[in-house]
């Protein structure tokens, strides 16, 4: 098993925690996970992404130029990663201020309205988390345990009471693509 | 955890006596994250932000002359600010770690990866004929074990080492098991394993003095001569390099630190298009690994280096293979990372003749 995944989005919606907690989830699942942030060029002009591998065997290279998975938050990283996408390969994308969607047929597409749920939740911080529900609604990469365990792992512990709240937005997320 | 953050639990975990450092992008992490550890409650290691770059290696070389395990971190503009002291300190034959977590240069240049401090590192920065112990790590686990590695050679060899990382490996999260913690050597310890150690003069001998100034230049030769073979015996002794696919290989790639997982997943996809291509990822970059590369060059038709630098170390493995077969470069600069198929198409651009 080897799941090669982009998550991208403006910088502050929370991008590369949502790909720290699932590597940690995959971690404590016992899989070998690599987590390259873009600290790179890309991050000028306001948008973060963060590729996250998660493999049963030892992971070359952290950086990649095609995904099994792109998870992309705005149209800039529409944009940028759709094509990048592995024939076959899924795209999820948050269709919130998106004005140019998805035109590839040779891949499966999922529209989330994540943020419509988040605000609808009514607590805007639980944003990635809702889209972390729709990704592993779409594809059950980790068990629901390992992404709390992973959560207990990320979050500081005076922060670990947010954690009912945090599961209550995968949830949300997982219920939004299970038609 | 992030790469930065391995090399703090390890310098705990190796039972340093003291680290010294300034913040600087991207190895920030490195002195926060032993501030957050709070070493000095529990293992009784110094943790101390110095007023500059040049106030820490120099505290380092006061630490390292008393025989204690003591460490510093930076990046490319703060390491260059660091080479006075690391000059004294091998000439003071005084074990010592620093880590350099590369940016892109010259000046204050980018906060992006690089590898452009190769020459630095490899060559001499600082003045003066004297080598580093250059270790380049590709992996977070390698972050935490070249600290253990790095201190162990410099105190075996009494001579300063240096992990030579980049921003990648730096900022990076990986899996990552720590080695068990380590009882910091009492003085006691110290002052049987370090006998030229400044601990205070016993009765029954004479005063322990660390200088690196000798105005005879009789005296002086003799210094250099002693310090020359130390350096053969490393280069005798402590090679490292990994190999990938190299058996059967026609072409090989030559890389290091975290651009030789790039080169490894290069590798990769040009295997499973029926092209057999290898791969070299020297781990000691000082030592060279110019043995193995000169008995891979025997058997494979063209060697391409691929850093993020303008083409530093393929001035070694020209030297190695004695430009017995064609030797290219493919750098990214800037900060620019590039990608495995990059990487691919950069090879097939300057050897068509594989693709056939």
């Amino acid at each position: 098993m080897k799941e090669e995944i982009v998550i991208a989005g403006f910088g502050g919606q929370g991008v590369l925690s949502m790909g720290k907690i699932l590597a940690y989830a995959a971690l404590m699942n016992g899989l070998e996970v690599t987590w390259m942030p873009a600290y790179g060029p890309e991050q000028r002009g306001g948008t973060a992404n963060v590729t996250v591998i998660l493999s049963d065997s030892p992971i070359s290279s952290p950086v990649l130029d095609s995904y099994d998975i792109a998870v992309v938050l705005n149209q800039q990283s529409l944009d940028k990663f759709e094509s990048h996408v592995k024939p076959g390969g899924v795209l999820i994308y948050d269709s919130y201020g998106i004005h140019r969607r998805p035109s590839r047929t040779d891949i499966t597409v999922h529209e989330v309205n994540a943020m419509e749920a988040t605000f609808a939740m009514g607590n805007s911080k639980t944003y990635n988390m809702v889209v972390l529900g729709a990704l592993l609604g779409i594809k059950e990469l980790v068990p629901m345990e390992a992404v709390v365990k992973g959560l207990k792992k990320t979050l500081p512990e005076r922060h670990h009471h947010l954690i009912p709240l945090n599961e209550a937005a995968i949830e949300r997320g997982m219920a939004l693509v299970k038609g | 955890m992030k790469g930065n953050e391995a090399i703090a639990h390890a310098a705990i975990r190796y039972g340093a006596d003291g680290y010294f450092g300034y913040p600087i992008t991207p190895q920030s992490e490195v002195l926060e994250t032993l501030e957050e550890e709070m070493p000095w409650e529990t293992t009784g290691m110094v943790v101390l932000q110095a007023e500059s770059e040049i106030a820490a290696i120099n505290m380092v070389y006061g630490g390292a002359s008393c025989g204690k395990a003591v460490l510093t971190s930076s990046s490319s503009p703060g390491v260059s600010l660091k080479q006075e002291g690391i000059s004294y300190i091998a000439a003071g034959e005084l074990p010592a770690l620093i880590i350099n977590v590369m940016r892109g240069g010259p000046g204050l240049g980018t906060i992006q990866p690089s590898q452009a401090d190769y020459f630095q590192a490899t060559k001499g920065g600082g003045h003066g004929d004297y080598r580093l112990i250059t270790l380049a790590p590709s992996s977070v686990q390698e972050m935490a074990d070249f600290v253990f590695l790095g201190f162990d050679l410099a105190f075996k060899y009494r001579t300063p080492a240096i992990i030579l990382a980049d921003g990648i490996v730096g900022q990076m999260m990986e899996k990552v098991v720590l080695p068990e913690q380590r009882p910091r050597r009492t003085n006691e310890e110290i002052a049987r394993q370090c006998p030229w150690a400044v601990t205070g003069k016993p009765s029954f001998r004479g005063r322990n003095v660390v200088t690196t100034l000798e105005l005879e230049p009789a005296a002086m030769e003799v210094i250099n001569n002693r310090l020359q073979e130390k350096y053969r015996l490393i280069e005798e002794n402590e090679v490292r390099f990994s190999t990938y696919d190299i058996e059967d290989a026609d072409y090989l790639l030559v890389a290091f630190g975290s651009i030789a997982r790039i080169c490894q997943k290069a590798v990769e996809v040009a295997r499973s298009q029926g092209v057999k291509l290898g791969i070299l990822r020297p781990i000691t970059l000082w030592p060279f690994p110019s043995a193995e590369i000169e008995r891979i060059s025997a058997h494979v038709k063209g060697i391409l280096v691929v850093e993020l630098n303008a083409g530093q170390m393929i001035e070694d493995v020209r030297m190695a293979c004695h430009d017995s077969i064609p030797v290219y470069h493919y750098g990214r600069l800037g900060g620019i990372v590039p990608n495995p198929q990059e990487v691919l198409d950069a090879f097939f651009d300057r050897f068509p003749e594989a693709n056939s």
